[in-house]
């Protein structure tokens, strides 16, 4: 059982490998968003993981007088703004990608290299 | 049974996260990051993040999957298939080695939901005691984001207005201006005869939009706030314009009117603070507003909250629009 305490941060590593892997290894421009994507996930789950109190709930006092278990709500504050700015990145990155398909009538990133090159 | 319901949670966003990766039709693979989101938001809803989940239902499983299916549109939808993988072995060598590093770091972690963490130390204790005698608000989480730290929130809100801005400046183009016009593209034109999704998607348009209003002006009471609302009923309005047509969206919210909700709204934000100056107080110190500080809290609160809505839905939109009108 206390293994299993970190499961979550197991899974953090992977995610972040997987997103980086499509950056690195794919060679289509959307796939690298995807990948990206995933990775700036994988970094939002680890905070929310930092933020988790056992026996907690979330941070709403209903009742000041009663004795609760709050979870932390400064991790889950920075995140909350990082998923609206992280799908902001996405569409502006989205936008170049429709850019790149209308000028160089392809999205894979060796043949915009090979067609930079030929001109 | 929790324990165990979230470990199969969390290895279903590893499998989800692979698929995406190894899918070669780009159409499942966005089908598939939908799905990852709203796992994702499951996870975070377990971790008792209410307001971190529902953001990431409505931003990540809505919006994000509708934006990467109108670039997509103007994408090809296949992958090309690299018969010669070149490099395939050496970088899953390392990235394995990274994550087995990761791993073997994470035993000198503090185990999840151990309260003696020191992430649990530092200010979060302060957040907690002093929200109800300062800002007497339930909501912690709505607090921090729009007084506490509402210097960083209005500076996210410009990033989010920022990211609008160049978009419409990358999609726009010389002859027709920055704004989309007003016309029917191919993207929306297939829904509309269809019955089903026609007739219910009709009826739940006004009750996307209500509890879009609820989770706005609720935000201080439970979980909810600008950034969820404005995703929300920027989600609905999206609904109606693939039913009906870009045209008929675009004749209830004309562009101009969605950059003004984007640009009104972040200059609401920063005129409060100003206000706050101009009153004699510190930057977005809202105590200032009103003769009680915790109502002048409470008011700038909402004031903000609101701002920050406006400006999510219309750059949110905006953006749609912009993809929804680029010609093929």
């Amino acid at each position: 059982m206390e293994v299993l305490g970190l499961f979550n941060y197991w899974v953090f590593a992977a995610l972040l490998m997987i997103g980086f892997y499509a950056l690195i290894a794919r060679q289509n421009l959307f796939k690298k968003l995807l990948g990206l994507s995933i990775f700036q996930s994988a970094v939002f789950l680890l905070y929310i993981t930092m933020a988790k109190v056992d026996g907690g709930t979330a941070p709403i006092i209903l009742d000041p007088d009663l004795v609760t278990i709050f979870s932390n709500p400064l991790p889950q504050v920075l995140i909350l703004t990082a998923i609206v700015v992280s799908i902001s990145t996405t569409a502006l990155g989205l936008a170049i990608v429709v850019r790149i398909r209308e000028a160089y009538d392809t999205i894979e990133d060796d043949e915009i290299r090979k067609l930079d090159r030929r001109s | 049974m929790l324990v165990i319901f979230s470990l199969f949670l969390l290895s279903m966003l590893v499998v989800t996260a692979i698929a995406i990766i190894r899918s070669e039709d780009l159409f499942s693979a966005v089908m598939l990051s939908g799905i990852f989101s709203l796992l994702m938001a499951l996870n975070f809803f377990v971790l008792d993040a209410a307001d971190v989940a529902l953001t990431e239902a409505a931003v990540g499983a809505g919006i994000s999957t509708v934006l990467l299916l109108g670039a997509l549109a103007l994408v090809p939808n296949r992958e090309r298939n690299s018969r010669r993988k070149r490099y395939t072995f050496v970088y899953l060598t390392t990235l394995s080695a990274i994550v087995l590093a990761i791993s073997y770091a994470s035993f000198d972690q503090p185990r999840v939901g151990d309260p003696a963490a020191p992430v649990h130390q530092h200010v979060a204790p302060w957040y907690l005691e002093k929200t109800p005698e300062l800002i007497d608000i339930p909501n912690v989480v709505t607090a921090v984001l729009a007084s506490f730290r509402g210097f960083d929130t209005l500076g996210e809100v410009y990033v989010v207005l920022t990211a609008g801005i160049g978009v419409l400046f990358i999609l726009g183009n010389s002859r027709t201006g920055v704004l989309p016009r007003r016309r029917e593209p191919k993207l929306t034109s297939s829904l509309k005869n269809h019955l089903i999704p026609r007739v219910v998607g009709r009826m739940l348009i006004p009750f996307i939009i209500l509890f879009g209003l609820y989770v706005q002006f609720h935000g201080e009471y439970g979980p909810g706030g600008g950034f969820q609302a404005g995703a929300i009923v920027a989600a609905g309005i999206i609904l109606y314009a693939l039913l009906e047509g870009e045209g008929a969206a675009l004749r209830v919210l004309s562009p101009y009117v969605l950059v003004g909700l984007a640009v009104g709204g972040a200059l609401l934000y920063l005129g409060v603070g100003i206000a706050c100056m101009l009153l004699g107080g510190a930057f977005l110190d809202y105590s200032v507003l009103a003769a009680d500080p915790v109502k002048g809290q409470q008011m700038g609160i909402i004031v903000i909250e609101l701002g920050v809505g406006l400006a999510v839905t219309g750059t949110l939109l905006s953006i749609f629009h912009a993809f929804a009108a680029r010609d093929q």
